[in-house]
């Protein structure tokens, strides 16, 4: 049954795949991307991932969705005709992909329990989680603490790419200086829109809190967590106005999330280090080790989810501060 | 080793990390600039104290969050990675303590902040590449040290730099995304990420199909981010168009550092896995290295523009790299490492004075230099001192790389002495393109109106330091030489 479902949305994918290539129009791209997003996330759930295809479903078809329609707003919908060399990027792309296909005529069967991804380190999480960790999601645990370092590494990919959208989108000519216009009244007059819209964001807010601090039983996170809570400021922001949500969250309190989950992050991991332990051990930060563990997750997924909030939010209004 | 010593590889790249954190909190007034460079000189002293280690015994090991390795990420620092870490620290040291004139000039004061952390945070991304023994973390880091860098690229006022990095940021995505796909392959047939682990279990590994077709993704992967010739094409227009800090930063560090993931992967998990690697490692990379040496210096003698004059003589001298690694001797592999670091001093010492040239000049083409020899004598100087190292004067760091580099191309007797011309032949060009320089400085008119600019003493400093190395380490190279042996050594225990 798996590999029915798995066989209709990846051709799904390709067809998806192959509109996005060929259209022109940059707003039906934007949304097949979204489409993309959505049947990668579904592919992932069949294939019992759930953490990746929340985080996909949240980032790939939500938020960067928005970000990209952000964009767009400061330029044309339609792609200029260019003068790309289509026919020297098909082949590069044909020879990658057969490479690939190449590569694949060897692979283990699918789901074949003595797959070498299954028997070398895969058991060791499954079999210690319980007596170190003592959480049931063992991908958290894998993510949280047994490569913690790799999720601080994506923290500051997340965190670099913020600081860099807003240091490039603030760059302004010698001599112009920003005109102020009326503020955004957003889809305030549009009544049903914003009934909808009033409603559901404190049902998404809530789902963000669970999504975080439910992550150690679940599937979910501080990423996925950050994406979602993000969406419902971000759909503050289209109902009331741009300057509404800034009134809410302010780009000073967003710096702090920004940078503040950031260190909350690091500062987990000195804490391991300064009692006695490496850098971003746990076990130290309790006598009891596996309460450490599990406080060390609780403290580094607030970090990630702060900073991915911040982050989003913070690419959201210089996008729209650009508009103006 | 003593309690702080064994946390150095983490702190290496943990420090400039979080401190990049704090940067963006700063007020923006000049704090900004000295708490990166404190920082950055703190990176410095790490490395300095992680080199003596391993120059003192045995290679350092550090395990994140105390998860023994596989199951855990493990660091390494050997002689390889020690001077490695010594040229990306070194460099942005030198580069800091005497940008701050110049970033002033070319980025506005309260976006400061965010270029000093996205500093910062190439420091960490380079450094953690380099400490790294665990592949699919190669791969975080190298995501946040590009990322840096294309927002470094694009941060100065030529508008230039946007396409310039657009176009850097697809090639460099596209060699993220081929080393991803090398490395997910071999996790496949593996199950491990550990680099050391890897090399082990591929051993066991009877279906070798996916293992070669990651070997290819992983090294056109990095080739094109270590811009090996003829993958260099989003090189010189980064590099020209950056803020003139940021080219002298990156260009003695950065490409470096997917060539040392390259030859890490290459000689620790490929070569004595696949059937016949060795060979077509040679076959393949020689010709290219060649190829790079002769056509990036042939180019640089035509180029109108000083900074992507040194742009295309980065690409030749990546071929010297190349060319030595290429070899599969311990001479040619310690040769080609060597030329790493001392590349390294002569492009950061000549890249940093053309940042002082900018401060008076309009633009950086041989028709607007003229009579800046005489504007600033000792930037000039410096430059000239540099400019010698590069083109392998004796006496400078540049030649201790050459002779090196003949040396090994001899051992093949006599297929080596076409190597052998080769190398002479683009040393006789670095003469070429580095003489035009001097001459337009020394000879050609200067514009009327020639602004009465004094460069900063920092900045005269700081340039005078780093030409001064490039005559130190020629005159007692033994500790680049020394690491670079060791390195070799230790890449070629892994060949069977």
């Amino acid at each position: 049954m798996t590999a029915v479902f798995g066989i209709f949305l990846l051709t799904l994918l390709v067809i998806t795949a192959v509109a996005i290539v060929r259209t022109r129009n940059l707003f039906v791209a934007t949304m097949l991307m979204g489409i993309a997003s959505l049947l990668i996330a579904a592919n992932f759930f069949v294939l019992d991932a759930a953490d990746v295809a929340l985080t996909e479903a949240a980032v790939g078809a939500g938020i960067s969705t928005v970000l990209f329609l952000s964009a767009l707003a400061l330029t044309s919908d339609e792609e200029k005709a260019g003068s790309s060399r289509r026919i020297l990027s098909f082949l590069v792309v044909a020879a990658a992909a057969l490479v690939v296909i190449y590569a694949t005529f060897d692979k283990p069967k699918f789901g074949d329990p003595e797959a070498p991804v299954q028997a070398h380190v895969a058991p060791w999480y499954i079999e210690k989680t319980p007596e170190f960790i003592d959480i049931p999601n063992i991908v958290t645990a894998v993510l949280g603490s047994y490569r913690a370092y790799d999720t601080l590494g994506e923290v500051f990919v997340v965190f670099t790419a913020g600081i860099g959208v807003m240091f490039l989108l603030s760059y302004r000519r010698a001599g112009h200086t920003p005109t102020s216009r009326a503020p955004d009244p957003g889809l305030r007059h549009h009544l049903i829109p914003r009934v909808l819209g009033r409603f559901l964001i404190p049902f998404i807010l809530l789902f963000g809190l669970y999504v975080q601090f439910h992550g150690e039983y679940g599937p979910g996170g501080g990423f996925q967590a950050g994406a979602i809570i993000a969406a419902a400021v971000i759909l503050y922001a289209l109902l009331e106005g741009e300057e509404r949500a800034l009134q809410v969250l302010s780009r000073r309190v967003l710096m702090g999330l920004v940078a503040g989950g950031a260190i909350l992050y690091s500062a987990v991991g000195f804490a391991g280090l300064l009692l006695g332990g490496n850098f971003l051990d746990y076990s130290v930060l309790a006598s009891d080790p596996v309460k450490g563990q599990q406080y060390g997750i609780i403290l580094i997924e607030a970090g990630v989810g702060m900073t991915v909030t911040g982050v989003l939010l913070s690419i959201f209004h210089a996008f729209a501060a650009r508009e103006q | 080793m003593t309690g702080l010593d064994q946390h150095l590889p983490a702190l290496q790249v943990a420090v400039p990390m979080v401190a990049s954190a704090f940067v963006v909190l700063l007020n923006p007034k000049g704090l900004a600039w000295a708490a990166t460079t404190a920082v950055s000189a703190m990176s410095f002293a790490i490395a300095i104290q992680l080199t003596m280690l391993v120059t003192a015994g045995t290679p350092l090991t550090y395990a994140m969050g105390s998860w023994p390795a596989p199951f855990g990420i493990a660091l390494e620092v050997d002689s390889l990675s020690a001077l490695l870490l010594l040229v990306i620290t070194g460099a942005s040291t030198i580069a800091l303590i005497g940008a701050r004139a110049s970033i002033d000039a070319q980025i506005a004061a309260d976006r400061q902040i965010y270029f000093y952390s996205a500093w910062l945070l190439a420091v960490a991304g380079l450094a953690g590449i380099v400490v790294s023994a665990d592949a699919f973390n190669i791969f975080v880091f190298m995501e946040i040290s590009s990322l840096a860098s294309y927002v470094l690229i694009a941060g100065g006022p030529d508008r230039r730099a946007l396409p310039a990095v657009f176009k850097y940021l697809i090639m460099g995505t596209i060699g993220a995304t081929f080393y991803l796909i090398g490395v997910g392959l071999i996790y496949m047939m593996t199950g491990t990420l550990n680099l050391a682990d890897m090399e082990l279990r591929i051993a066991g590994v009877s279906d070798q199909r996916p293992i070669l077709a990651a070997a290819g993704f992983i090294t056109v992967g990095l080739a094109l981010k270590a811009a090996v010739f003829p993958l260099h094409i989003w090189l010189p227009n980064a590099y020209t168009y950056a803020p003139h800090m940021v080219t002298a930063f990156l260009a003695a560090c950065a490409t470096k550092v997917s060539l040392y993931v390259l030859l890490r992967f290459d000689f620790f998990v490929f070569q004595q896995n696949l059937d016949g690697h060795t060979f077509q490692f040679a076959a393949y990379l020689m010709p290219l290295a060649i190829l790079g040496i002769l056509v990036g210096s042939a180019v640089a003698m035509f180029e109108g523009n000083l900074k992507r004059l040194l742009a295309f003589s980065s690409v030749a001298q990546i071929g010297y790299i190349m060319l030595g690694a290429s070899l599969l001797s311990a001479a040619g592999l310690t040769a080609g490492i060597v030329h790493i670091f001392n590349h390294a001093l002569a492009k950061g010492a000549l890249f940093l004075a053309l940042g002082a040239f900018a401060l008076a000049c309009t633009s950086l083409r041989f028709e607007t230099i003229g009579g800046i020899a005489r504007a600033m004598p000792w930037t000039f100087g410096a430059f000239v001192l540099a400019g010698l190292s590069l083109i392998g004067v004796p006496g400078t760091a540049g030649f201790i790389s050459k002779w090196h580099l003949i040396g090994a191309a001899m051992e093949l007797g006599p297929p080596g002495l076409a190597l052998v011309a080769v190398i002479l032949i683009s040393s006789l060009m670095a003469v070429v393109y580095i003489w035009r320089i001097v001459e337009a400085a020394c000879f050609g008119a200067a514009p009327a109106d020639f602004p009465d600019v004094r460069v900063p003493p920092l900045l005269v400093t700081m340039i005078w330091v780093a030409a001064i190395t490039n005559i130190v380490f020629g005159l007692v190279p033994d500790l680049p030489l020394e690491l670079s042996r060791d390195a070799a050594a230790s890449l070629l225990g892994h060949v069977k």
